[in-house]
């Protein structure tokens, strides 16, 4: 085996990782916050997520930027990332909230069994994903050049962008800003009141409908600026983005311990920079077969994640 | 005690079952066998006048469209076993089918590496292939099974995922190229083989023995220690091995059986098409199969053989229809997404369901909790 190609490149490669790592825990989070709440798997979760992506590209577009326009000064750059984020936020908890309304709602008011949850979020998906793809003709989409990748510092032989400090520093101030919130205030309490027992919860005074609603808007948040993140990273998006990346954030939630905040960072910085180290030593094509056997190595030493199952129990 | 109990209260009910399970055993008989044949009658639904045309598909050849059913049931039977008998929620089934396949076409195929060596008929292939699906099957189920629920989940996932990055990016398997010249099944009438290029006719044939065998064996493992083991560990694991189920031994059971049906469908399809690539056996495939078993009616096997026609057929009956410009075959699978929601939302318990499904949901129905 060849580890050249791992050792030579271990600086920029866990650079990389960190960013391709930091864009999976914010869309893990969207499944941990549900799961953790209603024990289930959004499985729609990819198409909010694929709904951020075409949002801010659109918003974009009508300030006629496009993949071949010139990259704006310092000014234009964060008045356009300000915009790209807000619309992709809204676009994604839209997106989330409809979900919630159409496919798990009418479900909870029956009291369906937990795979019939499963097979209407598919179908949800399934919608969404297509529905997109035949309206771009199943093209992909470029991403205009808001924020032109420049090395910012160098650590040893490694050069950090700004690009991707901007990414990781988004993550964490997001991933701290959404653990004060359920930790610290009164919604937040809530949340982890009904994680902790819905019944309960519901005859101590807490509405949960809205409760489950929250959850479900906060995931999308999360997943909006995952997606803004996502565009600029990659240049590029498509019908199938959601729900290729998805099954990368579903694996982080549960590497981290499905349900916990703090699993799901931890599992997607993991999961993130070890795809990228695979790749260094196999070649990119085995990039997600290695996160798998990863994470099933770690299942049988650690059935329910790193860190553990806990939106609730602990304090997060 | 329970049987006798349940059996009472089905047979007592009314609507069709109940009817059905108050007729005398010959009458149950010959309902059976009258639809059976109807069933091999199936590719000549065209000729019946009136409801005939409506039925067959437009874009694709009828007989076709009855082929990529039969192996669908054949995968929502054999999903059936692992999610609906067994409770093991398997999102990568495709696996297994991929398994059966590539087994076919390695031991079969001019392209394979093993050509030289093996290079054997279709039907010398098959009990191999097989026992490669079973043995995939013990091997994916071996170290997960300690795992619950959606950890489960996400494993098998990334098990598919596995088996499909490997026919993609290694040699031996081939990736895109795939194997050609994978031989039909054997046979010769009138001088001519039975299994032609042309006419799918008896493929869906073929299949519908296959399904027919499956579904007699499925029936007695249901009805044996097996299945009430299933049953036992669907309803409460921990419970079940407090009474001295050996669950992880039934689990392995339910996987092994299951992937011995899913590379069953592997085999055929592999048989029919005489061609396969890596780009069959993509992870929508999966959730497809596990919605078509849901949608019928989880651990009802009349459900899933009506589930997995369904996700079959609507995608072929879409093909070549447009509305006005628009081709609806292009929105197939966004209509389908529609359609899943509709009947899950108006039947969380599947459209056929198991009646202990069905007596369970009215008993949840009245527990819902304040909102």
């Amino acid at each position: 085996m060849d580890f050249s190609g791992l050792i030579d490149n271990f600086g920029p490669l866990t650079v990389t990782g960190l960013a391709q790592g930091a864009i999976i825990a914010l869309f893990a989070l969207g499944y941990t916050l549900v799961y953790g709440v209603l024990r289930l798997i959004n499985f729609a979760h990819s198409e909010v997520f694929l709904m951020g992506t075409y949002a801010c590209l659109i918003v974009w577009g009508f300030f006629g930027l496009d993949q071949n326009s010139a990259a704006p000064g310092v000014g234009g750059m964060l008045l356009y990332l300000v915009i790209g984020l807000v619309v992709a936020i809204i676009a994604s908890g839209v997106t989330a909230l409809a979900v919630e309304l159409v496919a798990y709602r009418p479900l909870r008011r029956r009291n369906a069994p937990p795979l019939a949850f499963l097979i209407t979020a598919i179908g949800a998906s399934l919608f969404i994903s297509e529905l997109t793809g035949v309206l771009t003709h199943r093209n992909q989409r470029g991403v205009p050049p808001i924020i032109q990748a420049k090395p910012l510092f160098t650590i040893g032989d490694t050069t950090v962008t700004n690009l991707q400090l901007l990414i990781i520093l988004l993550a964490l101030v997001m991933m701290f800003a959404l653990d004060r919130f359920i930790n610290g205030s009164r919604l937040g309490r809530g949340i982890r009141a009904v994680s902790q027992n819905p019944d309960s919860a519901a005859l101590m005074g807490v509405n949960k409908s809205r409760v489950i609603a929250l959850v479900f808007l906060l995931g999308g948040l999360m997943a909006g600026i995952a997606a803004v993140m996502y565009d600029l990273k990659i240049g590029v998006t498509r019908y199938d983005a959601g729900f290729l990346l998805g099954i990368d954030a579903f694996a982080a939630a549960v590497l981290g311990g499905i349900g916990n905040l703090r699993g799901a960072l931890l599992g997607g910085l993991l999961l993130g920079v070890l795809q990228n180290y695979a790749a260094g030593l196999f070649g990119s094509q085995w990039l997600h077969a290695a996160s798998f056997v990863l994470l099933v190595v770690i299942l049988l030493f650690r059935p329910t994640g790193l860190l553990g199952e806990s939106l609730g129990r602990a304090r997060a | 005690m329970t049987t006798t109990t349940e059996k009472a209260t089905w047979r007592s009910s009314g609507g069709v079952r109940g009817w059905f399970g108050r007729q005398p055993g010959w009458v149950r008989g010959i309902i059976v066998l009258v639809s059976a044949i109807l069933a091999f009658l199936l590719p000549y639904a065209a000729e019946v006048p009136l409801i005939g045309p409506q039925i067959v598909t437009e874009g694709i050849d009828w007989p076709s469209a009855l082929f990529n059913m039969s192996y669908y049931v054949l995968l929502a039977l054999g999903l059936n076993v692992v999610v609906g008998y067994a409770g093991l929620l398997d999102l990568g089934y495709v696996g297994f089918f991929a398994v059966g396949a590539y087994g076919t076409a390695l031991l079969t195929s001019p392209d394979s590496v093993l050509y030289a060596d093996t290079g054997w008929k279709w039907l010398m292939a098959v009990p191999v292939a097989l026992a490669l699906t079973m043995v995939a099957g013990l091997i994916l189920g071996w170290p997960t099974l300690r795992l619950r629920g959606d950890y489960l989940a996400i494993v098998t996932l990334g098990f598919a995922e596995i088996i499909r990055i490997f026919a993609t990016s290694t040699t031996t398997l081939r990736g895109d190229r795939g194997f050609a010249s994978i031989p039909h099944p054997p046979g010769m009438w009138n001088g001519k083989p039975i299994f032609g290029v042309t006419d799918a006719v008896p493929y869906f044939w073929l299949g519908l023995v296959v399904i027919i065998l499956v579904i007699l064996g499925v029936r007695n493992l249901d009805r044996s220690r097996v299945g009430r083991s299933w049953l036992a560990i669907r309803e409460d694991e921990e419970a079940a091995e407090i009474m001295g189920v050996r669950t992880i031994k039934y689990k392995l059971w339910a996987f092994a059986i299951g992937a011995f049906i899913g590379g069953l469908g592997g085999v055929l399809f592999a048989g029919e098409q005489g061609f396969i690539n890596s780009q069959t056996f993509v992870l929508q495939f999966s959730i497809l199969v596990l919605a078509g078993v849901v949608m019928g009616g989880s651990g009802n096997m009349a459900g899933a053989i009506l589930g997995g026609a369904l996700i079959s057929y609507i995608p072929d009956r879409l093909r070549g229809i447009s509305l006005g410009d628009t081709d609806l075959y292009e929105y197939r699978f966004a209509l389908f997404g529609l359609v899943i929601i509709i009947i899950m939302v108006l039947r969380p318990q599947g459209l056929i369901p198991s009646r202990r499904r069905a007596m369970e949901l009215k008993d949840r129905e009245k527990e819902v909790a304040p909102q």
